[in-house]
């Protein structure tokens, strides 16, 4: 997927000036965290499994490789295929021959973030297969030719008048002047034109949730129901998966799902939780014949053993993003990539560069609230820390604000010099603030008094009152 | 409140914002803080926490600037921040700049772990659970972020607010969000920042409140000027002028002086 990360401030003005965007965040902003709130309050252990879900993410980065391992070995036993992919573009080629390989003409995908950072429908369609999206959300986003703009709601900026805009646009067999009358109405015409999708297809596309290194399964959980019928009806299953999924066993697995829909969905679990091992054996009723893991890594293991190493434990839950002030003053299509929000801002730079994704660590105020409620307690606000350090290292900050910084980290480190200065300049100001007390404009702060005015000091400093009373004490 | 036999020896560290902006703050936790048992005194080596270097990811010059500080600060029984972020940043971050140098680093330890924002300190450690002052007013609080996040500061200034004559506290409804400031982020993306901003003003017009309080003066300046700029009357204050009742030595954050 192509980024406009470098973009961000352009698109943060045109987001927060997009009517139909501000209306649907308004109305999915409460809901998030309101829900999690509720599911964390009725599971008096949820803090606890919160040290649990770090620990075991941790314990399976620490020795991954060993996992990954053990997790092959099972897949293999079970009848998969493992495909290990170190970059996008193996991925994709690899996607394509397993398609091409089964003579596909229509692949069904469920939702899956690693497949929007292949872009993988994209390389699909040049070679003539056609993929469908079954998530709703992805559903209409392909219809639209959008990215998603979160991890869990792809279509999370759409509203109502959107989807039926859409549908009536695209579903010209059905009658036009069918009712859409509630969200009931959208699920059904969807469902009805999915299920010939559903049958017809020749493969179908998953992410995963988790690999599973003891039993070589791989997991994912969905709310719709459609990855169960694109990984059971087709004749190949193909998971994407990232390297960082592999968890040691069926346990953790189980405890990282008791923290996901919790955190994500305020749900305590999703509808259908599901757990492929291999293909369709002797005697099944059911289930695709090849089952095939392709295993991407694209940049990831340049992060273990790096500062960013905890950003690996990440289960895509999206609660850092449901609970970001910032995430939801601009939406996610204003972070440029497949990953917006606080993990977006951390994972995107170490997989497309910190000199394209600068911005987006940055723009964070620190507020914290996202590591708060992380599932796995990643340190969100430290690891953007670590990204203005490489930025700082690497010069890539504007020229003006490393010489101002210079200037001002001069001046504190010589506290008489730094006593004259402020105190002719708060007593300047205080001056030009006269009786108003505040400025509606001041030069070189226009980004400040554009939206608000700025108080003027009370006049004298701090350190020149209190050494005028201690004189006069003594 | 708790009485100890010798009166601890507190070193204020005013931070830069309130050193030049609004220096009752400073004025007002040393009344508070006097009250509260101790000897105060204001070490004349200080500038800034180094945060905005820290922040901006120039590490080195972060050390730089708080190395000075540990050298000035390391012989008081306590040290004491007006302000939650700065505290934050001397009480959780300041440790993390000397994981290289381990002498310093320890030094640094022990001085972070006699670090305490003004309300928690008050509270937590003197255990102070009213104030002898009064402010005819509804005040709604903001819960600053790295107070309520890094320092645990939520329960504090609401216990001690309660103890204020003729005041009454109403909640915002969401007074743990953000208001936008984020020190360097407002000058970086100010466009956000002021939507921020707008969002939090909407939520404190709310409430009906006449006055705003919170514990930073960085988010105080932010919501003070935004409020300002809508024309809002509401009076804007740092809760320790409140507690210290020394809400008549100054017109309020922004407010003219006519």
């Amino acid at each position: 997927m192509l980024s406009t990360s470098s973009e961000f401030k352009a698109n943060a003005h045109h987001a927060m000036a997009d009517v139909g965007l501000q209306k649907a965040m308004a109305r999915t902003r409460p809901q998030g965290p309101a829900k999690r709130a509720a599911a964390v309050a009725g599971l008096p252990e949820f803090e606890e499994l919160r040290d649990i879900g770090r620990d075991i993410k941790n314990h399976a980065l620490a020795n991954l490789d060993f996992y990954l391992e053990t997790w092959e070995a099972n897949v293999l036993k079970s009848g998969g295929h493992v495909h290990w992919c170190s970059t996008a573009d193996d991925a994709r080629d690899a996607v394509l021959k397993i398609c091409q390989a089964a003579g596909a003409r229509t692949v069904t995908k469920g939702k899956s973030m690693i497949s929007e950072e292949l872009a993988i429908n994209d390389h699909l369609e040049a070679h003539g297969i056609q993929p469908i999206e079954t998530d709703l959300g992805e559903y209409i986003l392909q219809i639209r030719n959008e990215p998603p703009s979160h991890i869990i709601g792809p279509a999370f900026h759409l509203n109502r008048e959107d989807w039926e805009e859409s549908f009536r646009k695209v579903h010209t067999q059905l009658d036009p002047n069918r009712v859409f009358a509630e969200r009931a109405d959208i699920q059904a015409e969807a469902r009805m034109l999915l299920r010939e999708k559903f049958l017809a297809a020749d493969v179908g596309i998953t992410g995963a949730n988790f690999l599973i290194a003891e039993t070589g399964s791989s997991v994912i959980v969905t709310n719709e129901g459609n990855g169960d019928l694109t990984q059971t009806i087709p004749r190949v299953h193909i998971v994407l998966a990232s390297i960082e999924k592999c968890v040691p066993t069926l346990e953790d697995a189980m405890s990282l799902l008791r923290l996901l829909a919790r955190s994500a969905t305020g749900q305590d679990f999703s509808v259908y939780t599901t757990f492929s091992t291999g293909g369709k054996r002797p005697g099944d009723l059911d289930g695709p014949e090849e089952y095939h893991v392709v295993v991407i890594d694209n940049g990831r293991t340049a992060m273990i053993g790096s500062e960013f190493q905890d950003m690996l434990r990440c289960i895509r839950c999206a609660a850092c993003m449901n609970h970001c002030p910032v995430y939801q003053t601009v939406g996610g299509h204003t972070y440029g990539w497949v990953y917006p929000g606080p993990m977006g801002a951390v994972l995107t730079p170490a997989l497309i560069g910190v000199d394209k994704a600068g911005h987006l660590p940055n723009a964070s105020t620190f507020c914290g609230k996202c590591e708060s409620v992380c599932p796995v307690k990643i340190p969100l606000p430290s690891l953007m820390r670590h990204w203005r350090e490489r930025e700082f290292e690497r010069h890539l900050q504007p020229k003006g604000v490393r010489s101002n910084l210079a200037l001002w980290a001069w001046l504190v480190q010589r506290p008489q010099l730094y006593r004259l200065t402020t105190r002719i300049a708060a007593r300047a100001l205080a001056l030009f603030g006269g009786k108003k007390g505040r400025f509606s404009k001041m030069p070189l702060a226009s980004g400040w008094t554009d939206g608000r005015d700025m108080p003027a000091p009370e006049g004298d400093t701090f350190f020149a009152r209190y050494a005028s009373q201690q004189r006069s004490a003594k | 409140m708790t009485q100890t036999a010798t009166r601890p020896r507190v070193a204020l560290f005013v931070t830069c914002l309130v050193d030049l902006q609004r220096p009752t703050i400073g004025f007002a936790a040393i009344k508070l803080l006097e009250a509260s048992g101790c000897d105060v005194e204001v070490p004349r080596a200080q500038t800034c926490c180094g945060q905005p270097a820290y922040n901006s990811g120039d590490r080195a010059t972060a050390a730089a600037i708080v190395r000075e500080y540990i050298d000035a600060f390391a012989g008081y029984d306590y040290v004491v921040v007006p302000s939650g972020s700065c505290g934050g940043m001397l009480r959780t971050h300041m440790p993390h700049l000397f994981e290289d140098d381990p002498n310093t680093l320890k030094r640094a330890e022990a001085l972070a772990a006699k670090t305490y924002e003004l309300v928690s300190f008050l509270t937590d450690i003197r255990g102070m659970t009213k104030v002898d002052a009064s402010y005819t007013g509804t005040v709604t609080y903001h819960d600053s972020c790295a107070g309520l996040r890094e320092l645990g500061i939520k329960d504090q200034p609401r216990e001690l607010l309660a103890s204020v004559a003729g005041l009454t506290l109403v909640e915002m409804k969401e007074p743990e969000i953000c208001c936008g400031f984020g020190g360097t982020f407002c000058v970086k993306y100010p466009e956000i920042s002021t939507r921020m901003v707008s969002d939090k003003t909407a939520d404190i017009v709310a409430t009906g409140a006449d006055t705003l309080l919170a514990g930073d003066l960085g988010c105080l300046l932010n919501m003070a000027g935004r409020l300002s700029r809508e024309g809002s009357a509401i009076k804007v204050r740092h809760i320790a002028e409140v507690l210290a009742g020394m809400t008549g030595d100054q017109p309020a954050i922004g407010e003219s002086r006519g």
